[in-house]
């Protein structure tokens, strides 16, 4: 596997456009507890009614600030959280519904990258258990096989098969974000998210993994859900993007529209406020200022959750909740005023 | 800023270790830099190539031991830090070197309020008598963009959100008219947003002010705006050094080039990463040659054998490389 044969983020859209997720209205309350009696008085609105789909083959990026609720919805897809309101469909089967040994057998196809590679390992365990864990987990090949697979998986992942012997905190950073890759990929599944998996990275080994990620795809057939705040590196690998804000979508489309012609007065802020290292670039553009901070999620704003921060808000925005709707096709936008 | 580049602070050979149960880590291997009164630097590296360590050996805020300073000289208004006794650089540090630090929680006291902190850093380093120092320190939160100013001096830090804690720590750090500013990294715990409006102060503040600031950064786009003049680090050395637009436009060092492939830009929909294989160097040795070479694409003989100097590879750009990039050849 070379990382010649790869065509990077640039690759085409799947041809054929088939619905792999579909997510539709989706919601992940926290509930807030207080008191003796542990009474409820309210809830965090991590994730508040989210619709999108995800085609087989692509790389849907999920772009947000801290507290946008972007980790929730990957996890909650996953059904490692339990959904408050909503339908995950998993080509046709409904994940919320799915219970024990129906959800099991699905676990296969759709697995996670974790962030943290320093906490998303167990230290005690060599890399080759580590790896082999979800094989033996779900029944699949002999001891031997297994074994066999391990030392495949490493190799795929740019390690060596005779590295299955050590233990986490031998390898790098990078490395080790490797080694959570190859456990992700080893029962071969459909669906990958990945939640931030290079923002613990240095720069220089951040492209590695990115490049990594690339090329399995390609080799895989994978589908990604690919979460990050790094918004030069979701135009980089992304599809489509999906910009999150206070547990809501504010723009979806694909990322050369997107990043060519936001819509949304959230994503233009958001794209303006992101740094090029390119001096001349730099002393040419104008900043969109946002005024104030991102609001607690446990307290939105009514109306448009963006509306206390948005240059061209009016009255309106504050009563009514934008209406997710689409503009063009495949171009999503939720703003009163968006056209 | 062109201002007839009168040096403000001028450091030669600085070398920093860590005596740790495992070894020596040698974290700052001999480095020298100048930094002109008003000019902006920028200080770029990844994690291990020794940009804080060099920062806060100057001020000798590394914890002694097991950090030490094996040599090296920091001429700052004449005087040298590293020689100073303690008491003396005691005022030097927060009065006319301010310091940001990455995150403000742990750097702002917990039990004190926002106005007794600044307050007590004008009562330290300033003759300002304490009945005008609430207006003061009223002042310099509303300069650094904070709403409702005085009602914030009574606020305990935890009660600000990060990016008001950052402003905070500006203030601070402008409360006693510094000459230098080092921040080291004081955006990267925030978001975006909230970077882009810290941004925004920091180079409306310098024109008003002409204070020289030292940004260390591992972000090569925040620097690209700001900067007059970056420093690259690697392994504990500079391995290039240039005007900012030298430095994005012309890089001379493999790493540098490495570094600027290896990062993708929001303005641009580029094919693919260019990575610089391998990893960042250990730090256990002091480095005999380039620490680069096991991951250069240019390494040859000599690279592997001798420890290439910062030279001077064009009018006020210096690189650290054998190589010669433009000329397809040894040096």
């Amino acid at each position: 596997m070379s990382t010649e044969t790869l065509s990077g983020g640039a690759a085409a859209p799947p041809r054929a456009r088939e619905v792999m997720v579909d997510v539709k209205g989706l919601k992940k309350h926290f509930p807030i507890m207080k008191g003796v009696f542990r009474r409820q008085v309210g809830a965090v609105k991590a994730v508040d009614g989210v619709s999108f789909e995800i085609y087989r083959g692509e790389t849907l990026g999920l772009v947000g600030e801290s507290g946008s609720g972007k980790s929730t919805t990957g996890r909650v897809i996953l059904q490692l959280d339990q959904v408050t309101e909503g339908t995950i469909l998993f080509e046709g089967h409904d994940l919320t519904q799915l219970h024990g040994e129906d959800l099991r057998s699905l676990r296969p196809r759709m697995q996670m990258v974790f962030q943290d590679p320093h906490a998303s390992l167990n230290p005690r365990m060599t890399v080759g258990s580590i790896i082999g864990e979800p094989l033996s987990e779900h029944r699949q090949g002999s001891s031997d096989e297994r074994q066999q697979r391990i030392g495949e998986l490493l190799s795929l992942v740019g390690l060596e098969p005779k590295h299955a012997n050590r233990y986490p905190h031998e390898f790098s950073g990078g490395q080790r974000q490797r080694i959570g890759i190859a456990r992700a990929i080893a029962l071969n599944p459909d669906f990958i998210v990945c939640d931030e998996p290079i923002a613990a990275l240095d720069v220089s080994i951040q492209a590695q993994v990115v490049n990594l990620l690339e090329n399995l795809q390609d080799v895989l057939g994978l589908t990604y859900l690919f979460i990050s705040h790094d918004l030069s590196m979701i135009r980089h690998i992304a599809d489509r993007v999906a910009v999150m804000y206070l547990g809501k979508i504010m723009e979806l489309a694909d990322v050369d529209v997107l990043y060519n012609d936001p819509k949304h007065p959230y994503t233009k802020a958001l794209l303006s406020a992101v740094p090029v290292p390119d001096p001349e670039v730099e002393s040419a553009r104008k900043r969109v200022i946002l005024e104030g901070d991102i609001p607690s999620p446990a307290n939105p704003p009514p109306g448009c959750v963006f509306n206390t921060r948005c240059p061209i808000a009016q009255e309106r925005c504050s009563l009514e909740v934008p209406v997710f709707r689409e503009l063009t096709p495949g171009r999503w936008v939720a703003c009163h005023f968006a056209e | 800023m062109t201002q007839a580049a009168t040096p403000v602070l001028d450091v030669t050979d600085l070398a920093t270790r860590f005596d740790t149960q495992d070894g020596m880590v040698h974290a700052v291997n001999g480095v020298s830099f100048t930094l002109n009164r008003g000019e902006f630097l920028g200080v770029v590296g990844e994690s291990g190539s020794g940009k804080s360590v060099t920062m806060m050996s100057l001020l000798r805020l590394i914890p002694i031991p097991p950090g030490q300073i094996v040599s090296g000289k920091a001429m700052f208004e004449g005087q040298d830090l590293l020689a100073m006794e303690l008491e003396d650089l005691r005022s030097v540090r927060g009065g006319r070197i301010g310091f940001i630090f990455q995150d403000p929680l742990t750097s702002l006291n917990p039990v004190l309020t926002v106005g007794h902190q600044i307050m007590e850093s004008l009562d330290i380093h300033t003759d300002i008598p304490e009945k005008e120092r609430p207006d003061r320190a009223q002042q310099l939160l509303e300069l650094v963009g904070i709403p409702a100013a005085k009602q914030r001096l009574d606020n305990f830090p935890h009660e600000l959100s990060g990016g008001m804690r950052q402003r905070v720590m500006i203030a601070m750090a402008l409360a006693c008219s510094p000459r230098v500013i080092i921040a080291d990294e004081p955006t990267t715990a925030l978001d975006v947003t909230i970077q882009a409006q810290i941004i925004e102060i920091v180079k409306e503040l310098r024109q008003r002010l002409g204070t020289a600031v030292i940004w260390i950064t591992h972000d090569l786009g925040v620097v690209a705006g700001l900067a007059d003049r970056v420093i690259v680090m690697y392994g504990g050395q500079i391995v290039e050094e240039a005007t900012v637009s030298d430095l994005y436009s012309d890089p001379k060092h493999p790493y540098t080039r490495g570094l600027l492939g290896s990062v993708p830009r929001l303005d641009q929909k580029g094919l693919k990463l260019v990575n610089i294989k391998g990893q960042p160097p250990s730090l256990w040795e002091r480095p005999a040659s380039c620490s680069f070479a096991p991951r250069c694409p240019y390494a040859f003989d000599r690279c592997r054998a001798e420890n290439p100097p910062l030279m001077d590879v064009g009018p006020g750009h210096k690189a650290a490389c054998w190589w010669d990039v433009d000329n397809g050849r040894p040096r």
